[in-house]
């Protein structure tokens, strides 16, 4: 077996070949010393070659959300042969090249984004399933659901809060950066159950038939049936508008629709915060 | 005239059924009596008679591409087949709006619609590129509320798209979603308590958020339709009592596949109730921690053998391989087996692939080696589609299976048709071999996970081996290709893949030529992904000719530069040519990180995202 250090190597180089690149040949300039700095070369540090080729682009591109890969190795360390993107070809190199002095220790490739192509729930099998098969009394399949389920999720640009309403057992989201103030989180929400409520009073409703929905409103101002709360990043439930919104919007974790007959016995808030502040 | 018009407006609103032939008969004795002058009558009779003979004629055509020839013979083949299309496939949701599409097919049964592009899979793309599939849905609750069918791959779907879905098609009955998002429980829970005649609900592959809803519980009371229930991607718990009574008042249920939360005693009652089964998702296929040692295990193989026409087997998500003898009463009738998820060493899978005679699509994980290989071609004489995962998807890792079993599968399974192969070594001489041995192969994808790797036994580049495959394989539309590859693999892919519908290529080719062979070469190509690859401007413009026959092509991390796409945009008003950045990256360089272009009949689109620049 070879050595992993050549065979990496011979894995880049190919033999009796001459690349056949051409500087320019896209009106690419080459010429920019701070690219030239970027272009990884194969070979020791220090050596000059001509005939840098180079392909793809390589600013410093940060990597797309979800994986933290980089594309690029950074430009020290150019004794990896492994990003291809930024692999250059000394054009000497026909005959098979003996692997530079391998003093470092020979590390992996920096990895791609998105390769091999794999998709993210195909990954990850070898700890699951390995812990599986070594001991079968002890299983991590009831692996708590890592994503905190009642977090608000940052889907893209939104922010998704959870909200609950007594009375109706399908929760639904929110995005609150679709809003600006409480008013139209308010009306918003009266929209969203006053829908839920009617067709779960009159289950045979089915279809796009609009019932007369009863209005759900005054949810802020504790004169409406309804009430709004909401539950922290401390899990302490408090009432809704009682913070700047941005402040709402930074500590809210969920929320909820709650009957304002129930208000009285709900206990909101700790002691440390949660009172109506006067204004 | 008033009973003229009457009969033309319930044509237009009510379903196409049998119905329609007395109908139309009636329509036309209508037509005669109701005519007033005579030489009207003689021009209105032949005309409408042939459109009606047509349209019966043409309800009996299904390929959609005999539909598309049909509708260009003349006007009038066009009105009627657009009447008679039930089931309408666009495979980019940008090349056509929903409202042009509901315009002209007023009566669509089932919409089957694609989004993004394959490499969005594989990050290569941020979050939030589009695809959404809200404003279908609107457009279709209004024009054609008796849809019954929706399939959707790789598109967002809101939790409000699945409430409107099933608020507005009284009768619906299928939902498939493949590599879909932007859904969570509680979208299910509405969507499955609002849909009374619900037949199908597959969910595959998606991202299904938990928003700690009991969706199980939502299906209606009474007898259920539910023909198949799919939920294995969908990554939390689920009320495993409420799935139970489900699965017992389903009579007519064929498919279910669990998640990997439910464990393998949970799964044997649920087999206990359904053994009408046909396919089958096992879940966890181990026990719960709840269940102790000294329980009594239920008898599994029993069960597993009442299942007498299970086909298709998939599932063991988190696998105890004590457990596997449970399904060998059943492995003579298998026709698709997917062990994918399954860590299972070749000396467990040999006892269980021994008895599949009958497969015919193995999914499954290299951990079985070279040797689980060979058994299996020494068994599965029938199989038709292989794909091969590695467990450890890194490009460095250890390579359990190397040409060594892609050679003997060739050897045993002539009929082969399918094989996707992640490796990390190969040989020109064992791809040359399956060319040769596999001639029904129709999609061929090979990914040596090691970028730039050649022949590990001479050293010499891929380009042979994949050569041979274009060459001997005639019938091959679907060809992924990796290794170290020069441009005369491309040339080859040019000259003898006229039949070649999807290419996908990654760290190949030397120069613009090898893309240049392609897009001059291949009269067929329909989808194009490239990335990493030194293609550039000059290349891009050799495929003028062709990009309006495509479906899209998609160049990431390439050479292209601005002005080069600009020109393509320019020259092609009928493209629509994107210009993607990664999310937080400025548009500094002229160069273009990634070109997604295709075609479409409505320009730019207007939900486009900040990191996306449309030329």
């Amino acid at each position: 077996m070879e050595s992993g250090c050549s065979k990496k190597l011979l894995d880049l180089i190919p033999q009796e070949k001459k690349w056949g690149f051409i500087e320019n040949q896209n009106g690419i300039s080459h010429g920019s010393s701070e690219e030239k700095k970027l272009e990884l070369k194969l070979g020791p540090p220090g050596e000059e070659d001509e005939l840098l080729v180079s392909f793809g682009y390589f600013s410093s591109m940060k990597s797309n959300a979800k994986h933290a890969h980089n594309k690029f190795p950074p430009p020290q360390e150019d004794h990896r042969g492994g990003a291809v993107l930024a692999a250059s070809w000394a054009k000497n190199h026909h005959h098979q090249p003996k692997p530079p002095n391998c003093s470092q220790k020979r590390t992996a490739p920096a990895p791609v984004v998105g390769w091999p192509p794999i998709r993210s729930f195909r990954k990850n099998l070898a700890t699951t399933s390995k812990l599986a098969s070594e001991s079968p009394t002890s299983l991590p399949h009831k692996v708590a659901n890592e994503r905190n389920p009642a977090a608000p999720e940052t889907r893209g640009k939104g922010l998704f809060v959870k909200i609950n309403m007594d009375g109706v057992p399908i929760g639904r989201k929110v995005d609150l950066k679709a809003y600006d103030s409480y008013e139209k989180l308010s009306t918003a929400v009266g929209e969203l159950f006053s829908g839920l409520l009617a067709a779960q009073r009159d289950p045979s409703a089915d279809g796009p038939k609009q019932e007369e929905e009863k209005a759900i409103t005054g949810v802020l101002d504790g004169n409406g049936e309804y009430t709004l709360v909401y539950e922290d990043n401390e899990g302490d439930r408090m009432l809704v508008g009682d913070v700047p919104w941005h402040m709402f919007v930074s500590t809210v974790k969920r929320l909820r629709v709650l009957k304002s007959s129930e208000l009285s016995v709900i206990n909101l808030g700790s002691s440390k915060k949660g009172k109506r502040v006067q204004n | 005239m008033a009973e003229q018009m009457s009969d033309d407006d319930e044509r237009q609103q009510s379903p196409p059924s049998d119905l329609d032939f007395t109908s139309n008969k009636a329509r036309t004795c209508i037509v005669t009596g109701s005519v007033s002058g005579h030489t009207e009558f003689q021009s209105l009779y032949p005309d409408q008679v042939l459109e009606n003979v047509l349209e019966n004629v043409l309800h009996f055509l299904t390929s959609r591409r005999d539909r598309n020839s049909a509708s260009l013979v003349c006007k009038s083949w066009y009105r009627v087949e657009a009447l008679t299309r039930s089931e309408l496939f666009i495979g980019n949701c940008y090349a056509v709006s929903p409202a042009r599409a509901t315009a002209r097919f007023t009566r669509v049964r089932a919409l089957h619609l694609k989004g993004r592009p394959r490499f969005a899979d594989f990050n290569l793309m941020p979050p939030d590129w589009g695809a959404h599939f809200n404003p279908w849905v609107l457009a279709f609750a209004k024009a054609c509320p008796w849809l019954e069918k929706v399939y959707l791959k790789r598109m967002s779907v809101t939790d409000d798209d699945l409430a409107t879905l099933a608020e507005s098609f009284l009768g619906f009955k299928e939902l498939v979603l493949v590599c879909c998002d932007g859904f969570g429980t509680s979208g299910l829970a509405i969507f499955i308590s609002k849909c009374r005649q619900l037949k199908v609900l597959d969910l595959i592959e998606s991202e299904v958020s938990d928003d700690e809803t009991d969706w199980i519980s939502c299906f209606p009371e009474g007898e259920s339709h539910l023909e198949s229930l799919i939920f294995d991607c969908v990554e939390c718990p689920i009320n495993f009592e409420a799935l139970e009574r489900l699965v017992a008042r389903s009579p007519s249920l064929k498919k279910l596949r669990l998640n990997r939360y439910v464990s393998i005693g949970q799964l044997y009652r649920l087999m206990v109730q359904a053994p009408q089964l046909t396919h089958l998702g096992t879940g966890s296929f181990s026990p719960s921690e709840v269940a102790g040692q000294g329980d009594q295990e239920p008898d599994y193989v029993t069960t597993f053998a009442a299942c007498k026409s299970l086909v298709c087997l998939s599932g063991f998500r988190e696998i105890i391989p004590d457990y596997l003898p449970a399904i060998y009463p059943i492995c003579a009738n298998l026709t698709s087996l997917n062990f994918s998820y399954a860590n299972i060493t070749a000396e467990q899978l040999k006892p269980i692939i021994s008895n599949c005679h009958k497969l015919q699509v193995f999914w499954v994980l290299d951990s079985i080696c070279d040797e689980g290989l060979k058994a299996v071609a020494a068994t599965c004489k029938e199989l038709r589609e292989l794909r091969v995962f590695p467990v450890d998807a890194r490009e460095d890792s250890d390579g359990p299976v190397s040409e060594v079993g892609f050679q003997a599968i060739s050897e045993g399974c002539r009929k082969l048709q399918s094989i996707l192969y992640f490796c990390q070594r190969m040989t020109n001489a064992a791809v040359i071999a399956m060319s040769r041995n596999c001639p029904d192969l129709v999609v061929f994808r090979l990914c040596i996970m090691g970028r730039h790797r050649p022949d590990h036994v001479t050293g010499e580049p891929m380009d042979d081996g994949f050569g041979a495959i274009v060459m001997n394989c005639k019938k091959l539309t679907r060809l992924a290709v990796s290794g170290l590859l020069t441009d005369k693999a491309f040339d080859y892919i040019g000259r003898y893949g006229k039949l070649v519908r999807t290419l996908s290529v990654a760290f190949a080719g030397d120069s613009d030529m090898a893309l240049k062979y392609v897009l001059e070469g291949c009269p067929q190509l329909q989808k194009l992904e490239i990335r990493d690859s030194p293609f550039g401007d000059a290349a891009l413009c050799s495929g003028l000719h062709h990009y309006y026959n495509m479906r899209f092509l998609w160049m990431s991390s390439c050479r292209l530069t601005h002005q080069g796409c600009q020109q393509i945009a320019r020259a092609m008003p009928r493209l629509v040519v994107e210009v993607i950045r990664s999310a937080d990256e400025e548009e500094v360089y002229d160069r273009v990180q990634t070109l997604y272009m295709y075609r479409s009949l409505e320009g730019p689109r207007n939900d486009a995202p900040k990191f996306v620049t449309i030329l």
